[in-house]
Order: structure tokens, then C-alpha cells, then sequence
């Protein structure tokens, strides 16, 4: 198979202005990918299927994963005027300091899919796409019109992560119920409390458990008190 | 049953936009449509799934699965929790074939940490995998015939001989279904010479097993006037729907990962892919049966060439186990198809995003496509020849 | 031929239907309370703790390290870990686990806990019949229900309890071995440094 660089190059010729970038993978699998830019990864995605040379006709795996907001931390030196007192004399003199700053890196939503070539059986071909926030700009174009096997797998994803796939032909939950509000497989997502399972006996579920019982049942007594009076 | 050869381009050929929706079934009969709820309490769908109906008499019109009763986020679970401490839960995703799911995980560990197997492993693992798809195949052929109505016989055939492969199972990993035996880098622990002989005992009374499962099956006039021609699946439509395991290879495309991969020690083995060349029930009934043959020249070979030597890597961590950052994509043929695992580590103890990639549950996107126009009993039977389990469909 | 294969079936009926008047070994099942069938030896289901000696109590050989309880896949391992220290059943001062729970409800007999212990203290039982009428505390074992004796492991794990007794001894000797050199050692040392002490007061008081 090619190396990603080398399909990076046919896809840009391919496909003028994809934006496609390589990702680099650190550790011992050697499995790099592509990030497509999403306002091209439908072309894209229906060039990998039907160049001849490539012929990624499989998409194998569909999945989300999620990047939370995260606080970067870094050491910065800067250099700043500062005035001070020598020999009984104010001056102002330039003092280089290090300064700790503090910036947070917006998160987004990453799709990740694989691919193979079933006819020329090589694989697997990595490719990648971020949402720009995890908020409202959570939309993503669907690959489901190109390969059929991300159907299922990308309702997976708007179920547990909230990604909303533009072009996709039946967007509905697939594994949580209608209705359901939040998307569980996010990293901030919060478990409720009112399991109706029984916890173990010492777990911390259990004292969530046992809270979340006490304050339906005050708020139970306290409803009777006023509905007597 | 003919073998045809890969029909190439099969993917790349240009087709028109929406070719691989399902097809749009018109109403005939004068009247209401009846809409049906098949599950997810029906004997039928093989655990809690639920297939929305809309039938025209007796055809079917529009089928719409409904899954997540069983759901139980395994995913979630997986990340919190180490790399060791989901190796017990992989044994529940298809639970029939705890082994081979447990291939598949350690395999993307090791593709992870770069971690080498040492041989006696690799070979302890191939045998343990091919018999867990002796045993899973023979399972699904026994439920293919109850779900025809052929109650009792088949199956308590194919559970006899599935009782002595998972005793086998019990007398090496400790356990018959949640068997938890595979570790990064190797096997919990060695089997004994005497487990390999009770292994070499069994397999040598599994080709009489087939001979007679065979013979009452394979041309049985009830079998073949309801399968044949029924739930055809093309290969076009099976390649770009991600379908894989028999399913596929009964639709005539040649794709086995243990060819295309070589995972393991595969590429040492002597054997054929069967393929099937209408891709309806009879075929993918067939590619079953020609599989556990198949499985067994392998074991065979396997037990015949085992050498000594240790099972695990002895450089293999149990505790503070903790892959350097990267992620890793593994994935093997399991019984049901290709079975994956996704993993990304970002230094720590837990893996930052862990994913399985559910042979079961993609399978079952063409089952409308296949469903449409037929019967609403033989429904049945192409849900039956897909071969799923519920806890790898929805994890 | 149409009907081959139904006559086929039948035959097969038949003979199964003959057969299993005639042949011995294909009456597999076993009347359960009465009779019951030789457990596999590897065969797991919940485990236990191991003690030495005759006293549960006092040989315990689980000394609250509480590994097993971070690596416990489900979470149903509980330990409390003891204030202070008592002799082992080699006579070292260990910590012992003041609070040993396990429940089993929730417990999915994985064996990690087993593989991750370093003292060969928990172990896989093979005890199958644990049913009770009360959910929480029935299934909720503690320290002295979880207790059994080193014997009792000989009895259902022979081979592995013999591995884990060889090793442990070879482990004892090496540790014996090792604190005797270190006693020689100090005790030259003593000698040696005795030896010079005594030399120079000699002189100095003579």
C-alpha cells in the first residue's frame, strides 16, 4: 500500500483545495492517518473508493472520540520594563522573567474512520475529522452515501458523542432511547444517580444512591405537608 | 456448491446516487398495512432485538431493527478502568466466543505497546480460536434449524459436541464461556500435555460429527425449499455495507482476515476459504459447514506442530501496565466477521479511547435490504443466518 | 430422490430412538442432588482467602496491601486495612486485613484479583451452590466466610495449590537463607568490630 504521504499527494491532486493533513502516530503500530478537511470529505471519500490504485472499497470501523476543553499550561519567558531603586535613584530597566500562562484549548469531536481495500486487500487507511467546537458547531458531513457501513455506526456516534452528520438518511439514537438528553460517552458526562439497580455494598453509587432517595422522599413529605393544609 | 473467484471492482464500479439504500417495496394488496413489533421478546431474535414491520400480507414492506436493550456502555467502561481490568469484559461482548474476542483485544494491545507473542502462545491461541468457531458455527446452524421449525435435533447435535469443546475450555482457562485466558503478549497459563491429547481425542471425533450433521442437512428437501433463493444478499451491496465473516464470503467475495492479515501464525496453515456464490440462506448455511471443515485441517496442523517454550512474554506487565502515547486499530476474523478493536493511549494506565468494532452490529445493516419483498418467515431465517448475539450488538 | 432427505430423518429418529435403550454412554446426565459429576480441576467460580495453620484468624496470609481491591474489575472487593501489626503464620509482623468483603453478587470470577495478589493469599474456589433468600447480606461475604484453609485448597486446586506451596517454601528458604547470611555477616561484623574494640580498652587499661 501507499504511505499516507503518498496518498495525501494523490488526493490533493485529486481533489483540489481538500486540505488534508498528516497525523502523525507516536507509537509502535505505525498507523498514521489523514485529516480531511470536512467540506471536502465527501469527494474525498468517493475518490479513495473508486481510484483504481487505491480502491479503499471497505469502510471497517466508524467512531468518535471526544477532546475536552483542556486547560495548557506553559512556561513562558517575557521581558518587561520594571522600575526600581538603585543607588537612591529610580531607574527603569528591563527584567526578563518566566511567567506561567494559562490558555484554554477549545475541544472538539473527532470521527475516526478505517478503511480497506477488500480488491486489492491492503489496509488500514486512517482518516480523521474534527468539529470545530463540542457545543453548537458539532456538524459533520456523512459518509454513509459513499459507504453504506457507517449507517449504523454514525447513528452510534450522534447517540454517544452528539456529532450531527449532514446527509446521513435516518439520524436517530441508536443504542440510548428517544428522548434521552445528554451523550454518554462524552468525557464530561455526568452519571444521574437514580439507578434503579442495586449497588455494591460499599460503593460510592450507593451513598449517591441513598442521597438521591432521601431528597425524593423529603420532597415526597413535603408535598403531603402542604397538601393537608 | 461452485467456488467462483473475486469479483474484482465490485466497489469501484459506478453506480447511480442511493444504489445502496434499501429498495422501495410498493404496496399491492388493497388494505391497511400491518404493522408488527417482532421482539424484543420473540423467541426468534436470538436476545433482545426488535425489528419494526410493516407488512402487505404476508410480505414485507418496510423493516426497521431497534437495538440498546442490552446496552450496558461498554465503551465507557473500558476507559475507565485499566488496560487488564477490560480483558474479563471482551468475554461478554459475543459471549458464545469469549476466546476469540479476546484475541482480538489483546492483539490491539500488542499493536499498541509493540509487544511480541511467543510461539507456543500463538499457537494455543489458533487452536482455542478454531475451536471456538467450530463450536460457534455448529451453534448457529442448530439455531438456523430450530428457527425453521426443525426443533431439537440439530441443535442437540451441535451442543453435544459444543459440551465438549467448552469442557475442554473449562479444563484449561477454569472457566466455559467467560474464559478471560489471553494476556498481553501471551496466554494466562500453559496447557498441560494432557490437555492436548484430550484436545487431539476430541477433534479426531469432530469430522464424524460433520459427516452426520451433514448428511441429514445438507440435501434435505424441507432445508433447501426454504432457504434457497431466499435473503439474497449481492456483493457489491455486502462489500460496501461492511458486512464481513460468512456472510460476506457467502455473497462470493473472498475475504477471510486470517488470508488477508495473517494475524498471528495464520500464513502457516494449510486452508481453503469457502465461497459461496448466490449469497442466500442455503449458502451462507453452507459456508458454515465447509468453515468448521476448514477449521479443522488447521487444528490439526496446530496440534501436530506445537512447540515447548513459555506462553507469556516474559518482559509482559500485569500491573502498571501503560502503553506509550499512540493509538492502535487490531482486528481478526472472528466467527461472526471482523471483529476490531480501537484503541488510543495517552500515556496513562487507562486507555483514552476504547472502542469495539462490533462485527454483529454492522452485519445487520443490509438485514432490511435482504428482508424486503420476502416473507415475514423467512425473516426469521435470514436473521438466523446473519448469526448474531446480542451483547456484541449492543455492547 | 424427492423425500430422501425426510426419510433420512426418520431413520435418524429411530435409531436415536432404539439407541438410547441400548448404549450405555449416552446416558450423560446425572440425577444432580444425589449424584453429581467430578468437578474439572481448573474450574473457578468466586474466590477466597488462604490461611495457614489451624487458627483462620491467625493465619491469614492476606496482608492488606490492597492491590486486589484497585484491580478488582467490578469493584467488589472491600478491604479495610488494619491499624497495627500481628505475627503472620511465619511469626512476621504484618499488617492483616481488619475488613475483608467481598460480594459476590457483583463479582464476575475473572480470577484478576488472584493473578495481581504478590502472597498467594486469595484464591479461586469451586464452591457452586450459594443461594440464598437474602440479596444484600447473603451474598455479602466477610472475612471469616471467605476464610479457608490451605488443606481445602490441596482438596479442589491440587496441582496449582502444590506450585503455589513449593514456591512459597522455596521463597521462605530463600528468605531464610538470606537473613541468615545477613545475620553472619552482622554477626562477623560484631565479632570483627568486638574483636578491635577489645583490643584497644585492653590496651588502654593495661
Amino acid at each position: 500500500m501507499k504511505t499516507v504521504e503518498e496518498i495525501k499527494a494523490a488526493i490533493e491532486a485529486a481533489v483540489p483545495g481538500a486540505g488534508v493533513e498528516v497525523v502523525h502516530n507516536p507509537g509502535p503500530s505505525g498507523q498514521h492517518s489523514l485529516r480531511l478537511d470536512p467540506s471536502h470529505a465527501v469527494e474525498v471519500a468517493k475518490f479513495l473508493r473508486s481510484d483504481a490504485e487505491l480502491a479503499f472499497d471497505f469502510l471497517s470501523n466508524v467512531t468518535g472520540v471526544d477532546w475536552p476543553d483542556r486547560e495548557v499550561t506553559e512556561k513562558v519567558r517575557v521581558t518587561r520594563p520594571v522600575t526600581r531603586t538603585v543607588d537612591g535613584v529610580e531607574q527603569t530597566v528591563e527584567e526578563t522573567v518566566e511567567e506561567t500562562r494559562k490558555h484554554v484549548e477549545r475541544g472538539c469531536l473527532e470521527v475516526v474512520f478505517h478503511l480497506f481495500s477488500i480488491e486489492k486487500k491492503h489496509g488500514p487507511l486512517v482518516l480523521r475529522m474534527r468539529t470545530v467546537n463540542r457545543t453548537d458547531q458539532v456538524e459533520l458531513p456523512s459518509l454513509t452515501p459513499v459507504w453504506r457501513s457507517a449507517e449504523f455506526q454514525e447513528r452510534e456516534i450522534f447517540d454517544l458523542y452528539g456529532v450531527v452528520f449532514k446527509g446521513h438518511p435516518d439520524l436517530r439514537r441508536i443504542l440510548m432511547w428517544e428522548g434521552f438528553k445528554d451523550h454518554p460517552m462524552r468525557r464530561d458526562y455526568v452519571e444521574p444517580d437514580d439507578f434503579d439497580y442495586e449497588p455494591t455494598a460499599h460503593d460510592e453509587v450507593l451513598a449517591r444512591a441513598k442521597a438521591h432517595q432521601a431528597a425524593l422522599q423529603a420532597a415526597a413529605v413535603g408535598h403531603e405537608g402542604t397538601g393537608a393544609d | 456448491m461452485t467456488k467462483i473467484g473475486t469479483k474484482l471492482g465490485f466497489g469501484r464500479k459506478k453506480k447511480p446516487e442511493g444504489w445502496n439504500r434499501p429498495p422501495v417495496i410498493e404496496q399491492t394488496s388493497e388494505g391497511e398495512l400491518l404493522e408488527v413489533a417482532m421482539g424484543p421478546h420473540h423467541p426468534s431474535t436470538h436476545g433482545v432485538f426488535r425489528m419494526n414491520l410493516a407488512l402487505d400480507g404476508e410480505r414485507v414492506i418496510r423493516l426497521k431493527p431497534e437495538f440498546g436493550y442490552l446496552h450496558r456502555n461498554h465503551e465507557k467502561l473500558g476507559e475507565g478502568q485499566s488496560y487488564l481490568a477490560s480483558m474479563p469484559y471482551t468475554d461478554r461482548l459475543d459471549y458464545l466466543c469469549s476466546l476469540t474476542n479476546n484475541w482480538a483485544y489483546a492483539l490491539a494491545v500488542e499493536k499498541l505497546t509493540g509487544q511480541q507473542v511467543p510461539e507456543r502462545a500463538e499457537y494455543l491461541r489458533v487452536i482455542l480460536s478454531e475451536l471456538t468457531r467450530f463450536q460457534n458455527h455448529a451453534g448457529t446452524i442448530g439455531f438456523l434449524m430450530q428457527d425453521m421449525g426443525c426443533s431439537g435435533t440439530p441443535l442437540m447435535y451441535a451442543f453435544r459436541e459444543r459440551e465438549k469443546i467448552l469442557d475442554l475450555f473449562e479444563e484449561l482457562t477454569g472457566s466455559r464461556m467467560m474464559c478471560n485466558y489471553m494476556r498481553f503478549g501471551g496466554c494466562r497459563v500453559d496447557a498441560t500435555p494432557a490437555w492436548l491429547d484430550a484436545t487431539r481425542k476430541v477433534v479426531a471425533g469432530l469430522p464424524a460429527f460433520l459427516d452426520e450433521f451433514e448428511a441429514l442437512l445438507r440435501s434435505n428437501e424441507i432445508l433447501m425449499a426454504r432457504t434457497q433463493g431466499v435473503g439474497i444478499l449481492p456483493p457489491d451491496l455486502a462489500v460496501n455495507a461492511g458486512i464481513t465473516g460468512p456472510l460476506l464470503r457467502a455473497s462470493g467475495v473472498n475475504y477471510d482476515i486470517r488470508k488477508v492479515d495473517h494475524y498471528g501464525i495464520y500464513d502457516r496453515f494449510n486452508f481453503k476459504v469457502p465461497l459461496g456464490d448466490h449469497g442466500d440462506v442455503y449458502d451462507r448455511f453452507m459456508i458454515r459447514m465447509l468453515e468448521m471443515r476448514e477449521s479443522l485441517k488447521i487444528l490439526d496442523q496446530a496440534l501436530k506442530e506445537i512447540p515447548g517454550g513459555p506462553v507469556v512474554d516474559p518482559k509482559a506487565k500485569i500491573r502498571g501496565f501503560r502503553p506509550k502515547p499512540g493509538e492502535a486499530y487490531g482486528r481478526i476474523e472472528s466467527p461472526k466477521g471482523e471483529l476490531g478493536f480501537y484503541l488510543i493511549s495517552d500515556g496513562g494506565p487507562n486507555p483514552y479511547r476504547y472502542r469495539v468494532r462490533p462485527p454483529s452490529l454492522i452485519n445487520l445493516t443490509v438485514l432490511e435490504d435482504m428482508s424486503l419483498g420476502q416473507n415475514v418467515a423467512d425473516v426469521v431465517l435470514i436473521l438466523g443466518s446473519v448469526d448474531i448475539v446480542m451483547g456484541e450488538v449492543d455492547r | 430422490m424427492l423425500g430422501e432427505g425426510i426419510l433420512k430423518g426418520l431413520a435418524e429418529t429411530a435409531r436415536n430412538f432404539v439407541g438410547s435403550y441400548v448404549s450405555k454412554e449416552r446416558l450423560t446426565t446425572v440425577e444432580y442432588p444425589e449424584q453429581r459429576i467430578a468437578p474439572i480441576e481448573a474450574t473457578r467460580d468466586f474466590p477466597f482467602l488462604v490461611y495457614d495453620g489451624k487458627d483462620w484468624d491467625a493465619g491469614l496470609r492476606c496482608v492488606a496491601c490492597q492491590i486486589c481491591e484497585k484491580e478488582c474489575p467490578p469493584k467488589c472487593i472491600f478491604i479495610e486495612k488494619s491499624k497495627d501489626k500481628k505475627p503472620d503464620a511465619v511469626g512476621k509482623q504484618q499488617f492483616y486485613p481488619a475488613r475483608f468483603d467481598i460480594d459476590i453478587s457483583v463479582c464476575m470470577s475473572c480470577q484478576i484479583c488472584v493473578e495481581v495478589c504478590p502472597f498467594d493469599a486469595i484464591k479461586m474456589n469451586t464452591e457452586f451452590e450459594l443461594s440464598t433468600t437474602d440479596r444484600f447480606g447473603g451474598l455479602l461475604l466477610d472475612r471469616q466466610q471467605l476464610a479457608k484453609s490451605n488443606e481445602y485448597y490441596h482438596e479442589i486446586h491440587p496441582t496449582e495449590a502444590s506450585g503455589v506451596d513449593a514456591r512459597l517454601a522455596a521463597e521462605r528458604a530463600a528468605a531464610e537463607a538470606k537473613a541468615k547470611a545477613a545475620a553472619e555477616a552482622a554477626a562477623a561484623k560484631a565479632a570483627a568490630a568486638a574483636a578491635s574494640s577489645a583490643a584497644k580498652p585492653a590496651g588502654g587499661e593495661a
